[in-house]
């Protein structure tokens, strides 16, 4: 063979050695060890209950059937109740949306309030603030639950609602005090010259400029509150029982045989909310943390 | 056109002063620069007027108003800022009308005052663009356009043209000046360029250590410098100093370092200390030792040609100067010279005050 000359020009030839095969073996490694239970909870949920008494774990389902999924979403007995994961989904989603839309405009009104409105005791209330964060909330639920029950709050939807977006305020407000921190303050300064008052400043200035952190926002404050459970059990009532309380329930409550494809169903239709919104957004979420790491 | 008078201000940023008992006033229509090193308090100055920064002492009045306690709005000021501060998620033709639609003005005066303004600045194919997809002298036009429909009677420029390139800035730099004389507002412009200084200001406010060093011309200050720090930071290449002391001799003063002595015109105690000074234009340089009458002998040790001009660094007596020489003159390292140092443009500061002598 003879040795050809080579002369660098151009993209740089990548080179397939040892080292890479490494990387890439590992990173196959890792995903199919976190990928393996969820493989295992799918076609469990998709095996009749003769099947998996078979105990072939890892097999393929040998006659795929969604009856354990329809029974898990309506049917499923939680208690004494037999109505499946749908009401608890619901409920989700009514304790979900207005804590998330609630939280993230008053964390956003806040945010803006003590980054660039420099008011006297900014820092002060901000350091209270953050303070909050840090406290452990298992300490707040008795003296929280007296003073719910006191303004009829208590083990209602308004209840639930208002303990998540007082639970979700302080990192709301970090998150969103940073991201303005990080703005040039001259455009708060030119807004003030044109004659902008405080919410018009927000609203004309700064609100369109927090598309990406109202994105991070808003993947952190709902899959947060949708997969919190103690809130829930502890402030919705009965009434308003979060799906994951549901979920509990549901595996809880055993007549006989432990039906598990139905339980390994009613965990992916409960994990499938948050799951779809990294899905859809993960980039945003990048993208969104990217921007507040670096100005503009 | 109107009238702005800042009345011995004191600002303080915590236990930090930036601001001491300032006091400036700038006459209707004037062109004021404010000019001195960085972190000296230009901008914050500028911020005071503007009404975004509260004053902790003292008061500012603008077209005979009392404002000190005025909003930004209700000061009849328009700012431009040093990083453009367009609205980025507005167009052009927003960004410059959104002060007037908060305002509310009917939209007829809004499309009138943004069409001319953009006609002024030659924005009109610019304008559905939004700020991002500009260039920087682009975006600093649009800055100034957005001031100039508010029709305000003191325009405050914050650095405006210190992120653009030097051709643009010389181009802008122009375009303001025309805009002053169009309009006939009263500008206040900071910066710490010399060049824009000298060049727009009717009058130029010297700052530094909290206060203004001195409040003049142009001319007034490069001829007549009123301290050490005016002096040294005013002129391009800057000014040469040496210090010496001041002794009588035959009837009059002179100035004397070492083997280096001077007569001077100034009167003074005998044994003052003081400090020199002489632009390198001034000094001049005469063919070669001994044939020039009244020369000193000197010696050149650099030479930096600077394009019209050669800046020459020489020895005299064991002292250094810097001389600016036509780049005709053709001057080796080594070479001997005579200098001579006209008494008219001699300089002198007490070397403990810094004050003029
Ligand atoms: N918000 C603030 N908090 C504390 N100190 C400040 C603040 N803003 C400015 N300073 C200080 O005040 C002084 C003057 O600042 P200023 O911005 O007015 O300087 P400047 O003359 O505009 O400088 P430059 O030419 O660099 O823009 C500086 O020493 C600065 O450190
Ligand atoms: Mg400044």
């Amino acid at each position: 063979m003879t040795a050809r000359q080579m002369v660098p020009d151009g993209p740089r030839p990548t080179a397939f050695g040892p080292a890479r095969l490494g990387i890439y073996g590992f990173l196959v490694v890792s995903a199919v060890f976190f990928l393996m239970p969820l493989y295992v909870m799918i076609v469990t949920s998709l095996k009749p209950m003769e099947e998996i008494r078979h105990g072939a774990l890892f097999a393929w389902p040998a006659n795929p059937t969604l009856a354990p999924w329809i029974e898990a979403w309506s049917s499923a007995c939680t208690g004494l109740k037999c109505e499946g994961l749908k009401v608890g989904f619901a409920n989700s989603v009514f304790i979900t949306v207005p804590s998330a839309v609630l939280a993230i405009t008053i964390g956003m009104v806040n945010g803006y309030a003590l980054s660039l409105w420099r008011l006297r005791w900014s820092s002060l209330l901000f350091g209270a603030l953050l303070m909050g964060a840090f406290i452990p909330y298992q300490v707040l639920f008795f003296p929280l639950v007296r003073m719910l029950a006191a303004i009829g709050f208590f083990g209602n939807l308004a209840g639930i609602v208002t303990v998540q977006v007082i639970f979700s305020l302080p990192v709301m407000t970090l998150l969103f005090r940073n991201y303005y921190a990080s703005l040039p303050y001259d455009l708060f300064k030119a807004a003030r010259v044109d004659g902008a008052g405080f919410w018009r400043t927000w609203r004309s200035v700064m609100l369109p400029l927090s598309g990406p952190m109202i994105v991070v926002a808003l993947i952190l404050k709902v899959t947060n509150t949708w997969n919190d459970y103690v809130l829930g059990l502890v402030f919705a009532g009965h009434r308003y029982l979060p799906m994951t309380v549901e979920l509990n329930n549901i595996v809880n409550t055993t007549h006989g045989e432990r039906e598990y494809n139905m339980e390994m169903a009613a965990t992916l239709l409960t994990a499938l909310v948050p799951l779809a919104i990294y899905f859809v957004s993960g980039r945003w979420f990048v993208r969104g943390i990217a921007a507040g790491a670096v100005k503009g | 056109m109107a009238h702005v008078s800042v009345r011995k201000v004191d600002i303080a940023f915590g236990t930090v002063s930036v601001l001491d008992q300032l006091d400036l006033d700038v006459q209707p229509g004037e062109f004021v620069v404010l000019l001195g090193p960085s972190g000296c308090g230009k901008s914050t100055l500028l911020n005071a007027i503007a009404g975004l920064l509260d004053v902790n002492r003292g008061q500012i009045w603008i077209g005979g108003r009392n404002v000190t306690w005025a909003e930004p709005k209700d000061r009849g000021i328009a700012m431009v800022f040093q990083t453009y501060a367009l609205y980025p998620q507005m167009t052009v033709r927003e960004n410059m009308a959104f002060g007037l639609k908060i305002a509310g003005l009917p939209r007829l005066e809004i499309e009138n005052r943004v069409r001319e303004a953009a006609a002024i600045l030659q924005l009109k194919p610019l304008m559905t663009r939004k700020p991002a997809e500009l260039s920087g002298g682009q975006r600093q036009r649009v800055a100034i356009g957005r001031a100039l429909v508010r029709e305000a009677s003191v325009f405050l420029f914050d650095e405006p043209l210190s992120n653009l390139d030097a051709q643009l800035r010389n181009e802008l730099r122009v375009e303001i000046k025309r805009l002053h004389q169009r309009l006939g507002a009263t500008m206040i412009y900071v910066t710490h360029d010399q060049i824009e200084a000298l060049t727009l200001a009717d009058r130029i406010a010297v700052m530094k250590d909290r206060r203004i060093q001195q409040f003049s011309t142009p001319e007034k200050l490069y001829q007549q410098p009123a301290n050490r720090f005016v002096a040294g930071f005013v002129g391009s290449p800057a000014m040469n100093f040496q210090a010496g002391v001041m002794e009588r001799a035959d009837g009059g003063m002179r100035f004397r370092s070492g083997a280096f002595e001077l007569p001077v015109d100034v009167m003074a105690h005998t044994g003052t200390e003081v400090e020199l000074g002489m632009r390198p234009e001034h000094i001049l340089v005469g063919e070669s030792e001994g044939q020039d009458e009244g020369g000193m002998p000197a010696t050149v040790e650099m030479v930096e040609p600077m394009g019209a001009e050669t800046l020459v660094w020489t020895s005299v007596a064991g002292l250094p100067f810097s001389v600016r020489v036509d780049q005709r003159r053709r001057l080796s390292v080594g070479q001997k010279v005579s200098l001579r140092f006209p008494s008219q443009e001699i300089h002198l500061f007490d070397r403990e005050t810094g004050a003029r002598l």
